[in-house]
């Protein structure tokens, strides 16, 4: 018997089931705060513009916006933003799979755009609603993992790179080969622990492209990471900044978001963009399927599209900004930063890594073999 | 105490939200994984139910039974630690005076109260290189070869931290450290359980203490022991976040191989398959621990 059967369809059932459940508790707690805080029903229903009652749920990755910005939506529209949050793209996906649980806006990454949007789960967005997006620099205004932002508006963008500690590494790196292919820096060397990552970076050094992944090419780099194993400390969780800050290794394979943070906290730090050329990462307001305030959800995209909006959260979180607007507002040593923003040049040897789904499995099942071995 | 036979309606109405918890919350949703570990990936958020046992053939490849090895290795090399501390600790605070025994049970129950993640992060910054234990160390060290200076000696060569953290030694350490309250409180509470003038009349009959242990001790305590080894031991076999925090290049174990499989590569039905393999084997261990603990039929 082949019978094909539709995890949405499924999970939708169990999953509202849930949600009537967890709809009834935070209602009672929502109660009791309500009392507590002394706040009148009549504050309670008071109707957005966008004729939707004034909510809205966010789902970000944490630390990814500015201090104030939900306060200050709030307070413009009169929409109260919950937030809460994801730790890699992943679980973004394996929450949206069976259904939408409630979010109304969400952050994916560009492969993750085209994962979700290839799987029905993003709402194509109503441009003329976002009459920011003419604030967003014109390369990303198009980009190959959506094009024409049909399903996705430009939030941050980021390049991966060398962090290294200045005083441990010299000369300075100029090639994936300090971490990549090189015992010079033994057990002092974190890398993501990001399958694809690795494996597309690696197809770099190769001097391919990161789109050029090939089971064929998998087979070929898995050795060189194997060899490289004996040399790398750990496969960091995207926290390989802190393992710089705290000396526990020299090297690390990062975000220049990320690195830009850091290195405001420690002078003896630095990031490069390797000569081979890197992988760019674009992260990306989207509004899945089955939001239940999609107009709430367009008018919040718009805000954090605006130059000073976009200002705070670039403000908070140092990441590059996409948004022209904002970055004019910024002041001369974040525009300036050649970490935050690395030279044309540099940037144009960098490119996005299409997402690939037969791929990803070849790219797990290498890496636990590496790391089995 | 009455039979439940006799109140059926209250029985019924006693039973009826664990029933319903069980069976909901338990029972269908792990039904529904068994399944897809029968199934096989057809885009990307559907899959078919073909009844495949192709995802288990490939669970047994022996890459994954490798992985699924050391899961064991670890987990009864935790075990283990786990028995030697928690047995001492468990007898101390059972031969504790009265009053400081509730002290002594809720200092081995307080980690419990505070969350898992949090225990990781804390035992990151006290094993890391700059960490507590090795500034401790190097404290120690600093001050032996001051003084030796004092008393004229040559001082000692400058002190070299450990590495203590991301490797495999770090995930036993994490494991160990959380496990311990599982072992202890089983233990300790077979041993209170117990007649303690059959000690006293085991010392009296000139056994030592060490035999005394042995083979009143020990024997007497079995079932809690067995359960503590137990409960240490299937926690720790599906450990998932220490390895992953705590551990080097090679420290994976099985559940972060599944947690991969069910996020980063979208292969809930391999992940399920792996799962079960798993779930097959603590199952098993369980049905072994109470046959051990079935009390002996009359001859």
């Amino acid at each position: 018997m082949t019978e094909t059967f539709d995890i949405r369809d499924l999970a939708t059932d169990r999953r509202s089931l849930l949600q009537r459940f967890g709809a009834a508790a935070i209602g009672i707690s929502f109660g009791g705060a309500l009392s507590a805080c002394g706040e009148t029903p009549e504050e309670a229903v008071k109707i957005a513009s966008t004729g939707e009652e004034p909510n809205l749920n966010f789902y970000n990755w944490d630390t990814y916006i500015g201090d104030t910005t939900l306060a200050d939506f709030k307070a413009a529209s009169g929409t109260a933003v919950q937030m809460s949050f994801f730790a890699n793209n992943d679980e973004l996906f394996a929450k949206l799979r069976g259904g939408n649980p409630g979010y109304d806006v969400i952050v994916p990454s560009d492969d993750a755009v085209v994962r979700l949007s290839k799987s029905g789960l993003l709402e194509p967005l109503d441009q003329s609603l976002i009459p920011n997006f003419k604030n967003i620099a014109p390369e990303f205004r198009d980009v190959p993992f959506d094009p024409k932002r049909v399903y996705s508006m430009p939030y941050t963008w980021l390049v991966m790179g060398i962090g290294y500690r200045k005083s441990k590494v010299k000369p300075a790196p100029d090639s994936w080969k300090v971490i990549f292919d090189s015992d010079q820096y033994k057990g002092r060397i974190a890398l993501v622990s990001e399958a694809g990552d690795l494996f597309r970076l690696y197809a770099r050094y190769l001097g391919k492209s990161v789109n050029d992944l090939t089971p064929d090419l998998i087979k070929q780099i898995e050795p060189m990471l194997l060899k490289q194993k004996p040399n790398i400390k750990a496969f960091h969780e995207d926290n390989g900044q802190d393992l710089l800050l705290s000396k526990e290794v020299d090297l690390v394979l990062e975000y220049n978001g990320d690195m830009a943070q850091a290195m405001k906290e420690d002078d003896d730090l630095g990031f490069i963009i390797p000569k081979e050329g890197s992988q760019l990462n674009a992260d990306n307001l989207a509004i899945p399927k089955g939001a239940k305030h999609p107009k709430n959800a367009h008018a919040f995209i718009n805000y954090l599209l605006s130059a000073e909006a976009g200002k705070h959260i670039t403000e908070t979180i140092l990441y590059p900004t996409p948004n022209d607007a904002a970055k004019a507002l910024m002041p001369k040593e974040y525009r300036d930063n050649p970490v935050i923003f690395p030279p044309k040049d540099v940037l144009a040897r960098c490119e996005y890594g299409t997402f690939n789904e037969t791929l990803q499995p070849l790219y797990e099942e290498a890496f636990t073999r590496v790391r089995a071995a | 105490m009455e039979s439940w036979r006799l109140h059926k309606r209250l029985f019924a109405g006693v039973a009826a939200a664990p029933v319903f918890w069980l069976l909901f919350f338990f029972v269908v949703p792990l039904g529904i994984v068994w399944l897809y570990s029968f199934g096989r990936n057809t885009g990307l958020t559907s899959v078919e139910f073909s009844g495949t046992f192709s995802n288990y053939l490939r669970a047994v490849e022996p890459l994954y039974l490798q992985i699924f090895g050391k899961s064991v290795l670890v987990a009864a090399l935790t075990t283990v630690l786990c028995l030697i501390i928690g047995f001492p600790v468990a007898l101390a605070i059972v031969f504790a005076p009265e009053r400081w025994r509730p002290v002594m049970l809720v200092l081995v129950m307080l980690p419990f109260w505070t969350n898992l993640l949090i225990r990781t992060y804390a035992l990151i910054a006290v094993l890391r290189t700059e960490g507590y234990a090795n500034s401790a160390m190097g404290w120690l060290w600093g001050g032996a070869s001051g003084l030796k200076v004092l008393v004229g000696l040559e001082p000692l060569s400058a002190w070299e931290p450990f590495e203590l953290l991301y490797n495999n030694f770090a995930v036993i350490v994490g494991l160990v450290y959380v496990h311990l309250p599982f072992m202890v409180l089983p233990i300790y509470a077979a041993l209170d359980r117990m007649d303690k003038s059959l000690i006293e009349a085991s010392l009296d009959l000139g056994a030592g203490h060490w035999r005394t242990i042995n083979q009143i001790v020990v024997p007497l305590a079995a079932a809690g022991i067995w359960s503590g080894i137990v409960i240490t031991f299937i926690p720790a076999l599906g450990a998932y976040l220490t390895p992953d925090l705590l551990g080097g290049t090679d420290s994976q174990m099985i559940a972060n191989v599944i947690e991969r499989q069910f996020k980063r590569a979208n292969d809930w039905p391999f992940g399920a398959a792996l799962s079960f393999i798993l779930m097959y084997a603590m199952f098993i261990s369980i049905a072994i621990q109470s046959m051990r603990t079935r009390p002996p039929a009359p001859s």
